[in-house]
């Protein structure tokens, strides 16, 4: 199969960038969407160019280190998947595929498709873990969790933290990821503990980052590559209005001898 | 001194509102959203009395009511704080957004997703120019800032209407703003649910088929008006 690449090339986060077309032939339609970046990138060497920066790691779609907006929308046009896991029989042979680098002010561009996302990981160290170390395995029962709770935890923790929620987004904002990790960890009962405080630091953090609004335009739970639901928001908005509205006044307590 | 006057709410409100939290502003701007939304359910009851063949009693009655009982007129107060707080906080948060992407992607983006829930803002903002045309058109001329058309007194509201839907192009434009305004409801009510945190697989399924029952109903009824007008009058 032969594609024609048109490729966002930007050399560094200063200098301007703009969308290059490429050329690749004889590409299975079976090898995986990097594995024929990889090719390009091998037939720039050769010709001895520039290769194309971007990000890659495990590639089998669990460390949430790919990412690429790719025709008009995040890790490509099939739903569910990271760019790593998408393969070339999705795309028609001859086609046009345009390859964009995520847009958002939180996430500048560090070179051609690479963008800084340290924003997501600001957001984590504001209040997205528990704070006491939670111990060994338990035995069975003795934190009694319900098995719904579980499952939800579950589901949210599943977000693998790509930021495709806020690349699809068309305010850029990142309430999806950011509604996973309070949602996956207020459900449980070791995260519970904190969770009034998370979700205020967490909200604020990502506020002052720069993310944008949430406008529940839902963009964000189709393309996130692991499925994640927008009822997520829902609870921590919930979670945010009872912990500004009803949350108790820590008490300062005094030395008294 | 309009535009002095602009500029400095604008900046008041962009350093007040900008301390909100994300998630506060939106919940105020759904609050106040809803309260439209009820209120949009009455005026229609009352303007659905223009259909009556009664040669606009029952309609001037009804109006004659609402502009004078106290307790309405101090809701009147409460229901322009609500359109202002919806419509300020809609643009500033609006303005949040756009700067939240300064650099956009060269191919638009194509999640299969509502389409119309990215068009907000526009519908809105067309929502808006209705508005102002309509304070022009009655509330202006009701207290005395405008002058009612030649014949017509400032509080005979049934023949101001009657006045402004035999012009047909007035009666098209004001069919266009409610058809922009129902699109506008049907994703506005269940996104206030999502806000509130209101979201639960049991009943948004029901919450979201409800919105889009009453933004239909709504839209349609305000439709109804001029449409009977031209056609039959």
């Amino acid at each position: 199969m032969n594609y024609t690449l048109k490729i966002w090339r930007q050399k560094s986060a200063k200098e301007r960038g703009e969308m290059v077309s490429y050329q690749v032939s004889d590409i299975s339609a079976e090898i995986s969407f990097f594995e024929m970046l990889d090719i390009l990138n091998q037939q720039l060497i050769a010709e001895g160019g520039d290769p194309v920066a971007f990000d890659h790691d495990c590639r089998e779609g669990i460390c949430g280190t790919c990412s690429l907006y790719i025709n008009g929308r995040p890790h490509g046009p099939v739903r569910g998947v990271t760019t790593c896991q998408l393969h070339m029989r999705s795309f028609s042979d001859g086609e046009v595929i345009h390859i964009e680098p995520w847009r958002s002010k939180a996430f500048p561009v560090v070179r051609d498709l690479v963008v800084d996302r340290s924003a997501l990981d600001l957001i984590i160290q504001a209040g997205g873990y528990v704070s006491v170390n939670s111990g060994g395995i338990p035995d069975a029962n003795t934190i009694p969790v319900p098995k719904h709770h579980a499952d939800t935890a579950f589901d949210a923790a599943a977000c693998i933290g790509c930021g495709a929620c806020v690349a699809a987004c068309p305010n850029a904002a990142a309430m999806l990821f950011v509604s996973a990790k309070v949602s996956h960890l207020s459900l449980l009962p070791q995260g519970r503990a904190e969770a009034v405080k998370r979700v205020q630091k967490m909200v604020a953090r990502m506020d002052e980052l720069g993310f944008g609004n949430c406008s529940n335009t839902y963009a964000c739970e189709v393309e996130c590559p692991k499925l994640i639901s927008v009822t997520n928001i829902a609870r921590m908005n919930r979670e945010f209005l009872s912990a500004k509205l009803f949350s108790e006044k820590e008490k300062i307590v005094r030395d008294s001898i | 001194m309009i535009l002095f006057f602009s500029i400095a709410l604008k900046t008041y409100c962009m350093n007040k509102l900008l301390q909100f939290s994300s998630i506060t502003g939106k919940v105020i701007m759904a609050l106040a959203g809803v309260f439209l939304v009820t209120f949009l359910g009455v005026h229609l009851g009352i303007n659905l009395l223009l259909l009556s063949n009664d040669g606009g009693r029952s309609f001037s009655v009804a109006a004659e009511f609402m502009s004078s009982n106290p307790l309405i007129r101090i809701f009147e107060i409460v229901l322009f704080a609500g359109f202002l707080v919806h419509i300020v906080l809609g643009l500033v948060v609006s303005r949040q957004n756009r700067a939240s992407r300064p650099v956009g992607y060269v191919v638009t983006n194509r999640t299969e997703t509502s389409f119309l829930s990215k068009y907000m803002l526009h519908s809105g903002i067309v929502v808006l120019i209705f508005l102002a045309l309509h304070f022009s058109d009655y509330y202006f001329v009701k207290i005395g800032l405008v002058a009612p058309p030649e014949g017509i007194g400032p509080h005979d509201f049934y023949a101001m209407t009657l006045h402004l839907f035999s012009s047909t192009w007035y009666a098209l434009f004001y069919i266009f703003c409610f058809a922009l305004l129902g699109l506008h409801l049907n994703h506005a009510i269940q996104s206030a649910f999502q806000t509130m945190g209101w979201n639960h697989t049991r009943y948004m399924g029901a919450v979201k088929v409800a919105g889009t029952i009453y933004s239909i109903a709504i839209s349609l009824g305000f439709m109804v008006i001029p449409l009977y007008f031209i056609l039959f009058r």
